[in-house]
């Protein structure tokens, strides 16, 4: 498990991106993107610094961390796996996809394997609907997922 | 000579093993002595035959396709370099019957060059549009463009020439133009591959955009599930910006115009034009009540122009050929040309850009050559998730805005997935209730409340518990949906539903053992 980092560490490295940001119009996306890379989510503790730096109250930043779906509030597994849910991919049976995996791996979406090696999530259409089944492992794009490409992909994130 | 050898980086060619093929490549140069240049360019959209290698030879270009890393010691054995023969020899890449068929305006040069090379797209054309319009006064290229009849590549149809109209109208001190890149529609990737494939058209687009309007800044609002098209579309900008396309003075003209590149953060709803506006101020990506209209009161309360990637980068071609010339394709009031994405369960899977008016039939089975699987076509979905699921019996419904909506259906964004007889119609139709749940923004209770209802009713459905009353509560519900929506999530969200209960009623009869869908 990783270490996690002291709050007045946090509000440190927050003030440290935000100040990079400031200048944007419309700063809040991208310094939340920002965090999430720094810390692999977005921590509590950097929400009042936002505030204070944006001169909003705590409550919208909440909100807008909230709303989306690709903060997370806690870290994510050494790696994440992003499986196409949409009908693209479900028209070429994504649904036996996402079984395999979550058999495989022994998690469901939104889980992370308890020796946190993985993530699993779903997602809805990476824009590889001309080779579907597809999916996304840390960044890197797979298409026409079959069971060979599936193996694979489970002895990679387990190495 | 050096030669060239193409290797799309296109991130459908990666995900189908491009990059392996580029390394035994260059293994393959660097093992046998030869020099060679490599060029990774975009991809022309025929992703069945990716990853599709070409070699520059006195000839012309030669494609071999679909190459694996194994074919690759054979390839050099078989002279590819020169264009010899193999096995995954196609010839002439333009004379490959998928891509010949076509007619290529917005994507004419997408897949061609390396999308950075400025001199490439120059030399194919590129910054022609651009040149003509900071020639022009605003209203005489708002003008050309409402002339050409180019109407909002998104989804939605709206007059591209209008909304820009409105937004010279309208005095302010500062506009804005914000390109719609939060391509979320399942079967649809025109946006990333114009992006990854070919970026400064889309660049022009929005100088032309910024020039036409007075506005001096542009957005690009690309979703995170396409980390390939910001790189590329941040690495375009800076290359733009130092050769003068962007900047104080565009192309040496008085006009001002620079742009920035704007990641969402997995919203599906962010789409929506007034959710993304909201989304980029960063708040939350909550749509807004119409009017006031964003071409008067957009981005930061200012005049917007909000145009989708595959509108704005139609404007570059209509600039350097002329309204006439674009108006000349088409049909009806669907001018011009549309991108139409061919995918799921499809055997030629691709980008098909073709004139407005071939019929859903002719695009299924003579350009997509059936299902994949080799069953028969049982539904396909035309205009992504809100888009309604079409049986074969509408199979000569002509793709046209129009002739679409007359069948209770939309051509969208243009993106067609193809089903075969095994897809379970109930099964989508739950799909679609429960991704607008999942999506929904919340602000309206019809959206929001009744995607999770419609969930739920299907799910009864599925389970036979009275199904003649449940069958007429969805449908009232879909009613409610699409007349009370405040946008497109919740108002569209009926056309999968219902347009599944309508063509395909078996599906919703109860079976005695029927499974529950999860």
């Amino acid at each position: 498990m990783t270490m996690q980092p002291a709050s007045t560490e946090i509000a440190s490295r927050t003030a440290a991106i935000i100040q990079e940001m400031r200048g944007l119009e419309g700063p809040l996306l991208p310094i939340l993107h920002g965090i999430q890379e720094e810390f692999g989510h977005v921590p509590q503790d950097a929400l009042p610094v936002i505030a204070e730096a944006l001169n909003i109250s705590k409550a919208e930043v909440h909100g807008v961390v909230t709303f989306y779906h690709d903060y997370r509030s806690h870290p994510a597994g050494r790696h994440v796996l992003k499986v196409c849910q949409a009908e693209a991919c479900q028209s070429m049976g994504s649904d036996a996809v996402a079984a395999k995996l979550k058999q495989l791996l022994g998690i469901g979406f939104h889980e992370t394997t308890s020796d946190g090696s993985v993530t699993l999530e779903p997602v809805y259409c990476l824009g590889l609907c001309a080779c579907s089944p597809s999916a996304m492992l840390d960044g890197e794009v797979i298409g026409r997922l079959d069971d060979e490409k599936i193996e694979e992909i489970v002895a990679e994130v387990r190495s | 000579m050096i030669p060239r050898i193409y290797i799309p980086g296109d991130s459908g060619a990666l995900a189908l093993g491009a990059e392996k093929v580029a390394k035994a490549i260059a293994s393959e140069l660097a093992e046998r002595g030869i020099e060679a240049k490599i060029v990774r360019n975009g991809s022309r959209g025929a992703y069945f035959l990716e990853p599709m290698v070409e070699v520059a030879t006195a000839n012309g270009r030669v494609a071999y396709g679909p190459v694996k890393p194994s074919d690759v010691k054979s390839l050099f054995d078989c002279g590819f370099l020169t264009g010899g023969h193999h096995k995954r020899w196609l010839g002439a890449p333009d004379k490959i019957p998928f891509l010949a068929r076509q007619t290529r305006l917005t994507f004419a040069r997408c897949g061609i060059n390396d999308p950075l090379s400025l001199d490439a797209y120059k030399s194919l054309g590129g910054l022609n549009g651009l040149r003509n319009a900071v020639a022009m006064a605003p209203a005489d290229i708002v003008k050309q463009v409402t002339e050409s009849g180019l109407r909002g590549r998104g989804g939605a149809g709206f007059p591209t020439g209008i909304k820009w109209k409105t937004v010279l109208d309208t005095t302010a001190d500062k506009k804005y133009i914000v390109c719609n890149a939060d391509e979320g529609d399942s079967a649809t990737f025109a946006d990333r591959m114009i992006m990854e494939g070919d970026p400064f058209v889309l660049i022009e687009g929005m100088a032309i955009a910024g020039i036409a309007t007075g506005a001096t800044k542009g957005f690009v609002y690309i979703r995170s599930e396409y980390p390939h098209a910001v790189t590329m579309m941040n690495k375009a900008v800076e290359v733009a910006r130092k050769a003068g396309v962007l900047g104080a003075s565009v192309l040496g003209s008085p006009n001002a115009f620079d742009m920035e590149i704007r990641v969402g953060a997995g919203a599906y709803v962010c789409g929506e034009e007034t959710a993304l506006l909201n989304s980029l101020e960063g708040k939350r990506g909550v749509v807004r009540a119409k009017p006031p209209l964003p071409a008067i009161q957009g981005l930061f309360g200012k005049p917007t122009v909000i145009n989708n990637v595959i509108s704005l980068a139609s404007v570059p071609v209509i600039m350097d050929k002329g309204a006439a010339f674009y108006k000349d394709f088409g049909m009806g009031r669907s001018r011009g040309t549309i991108p139409i994405q061919i995918a799921g369960n499809v055997k030629h899977a691709g980008l098909f850009e073709a004139a407005f008016g071939m019929t859903l039939g002719e695009i299924v089975d003579d350009i997509g050559g059936g299902t994949a699987t080799g069953r028969p076509v049982k539904a396909v979905q035309v205009g992504g998730p809100l888009g309604a699921y079409f049986p074969r019996a509408l199979f000569d419904t002509p793709f046209d805005y129009e002739a679409f909506a007359a069948k209770d259906g939309l051509i969208g964004h243009a993106g067609i997935t193809v089903f075969d007889d095994t897809a379970d119609m109930l099964k989508q139709a739950r799909f679609a209730m429960e991704f607008c749940a999942i999506e929904s923004c919340g602000k309206c209770t019809p959206c929001r409340i009744g995607s999770t209802r419609g969930v739920e009713t299907i799910d009864k459905l599925a389970a036979g518990i009275e199904p003649e009353k449940n069958l007429a509560l969805v449908t009232d519900l879909c009613n409610t949906m699409k007349f009370g929506s405040l946008c497109a999530l919740g108002g569209f969200t009926p056309y999968p539903v219902m347009s599944s209960i309508t063509h395909f009623p078996d599906d919703f009869k109860p079976a005695p053992v029927r499974v529950a869908a999860e």
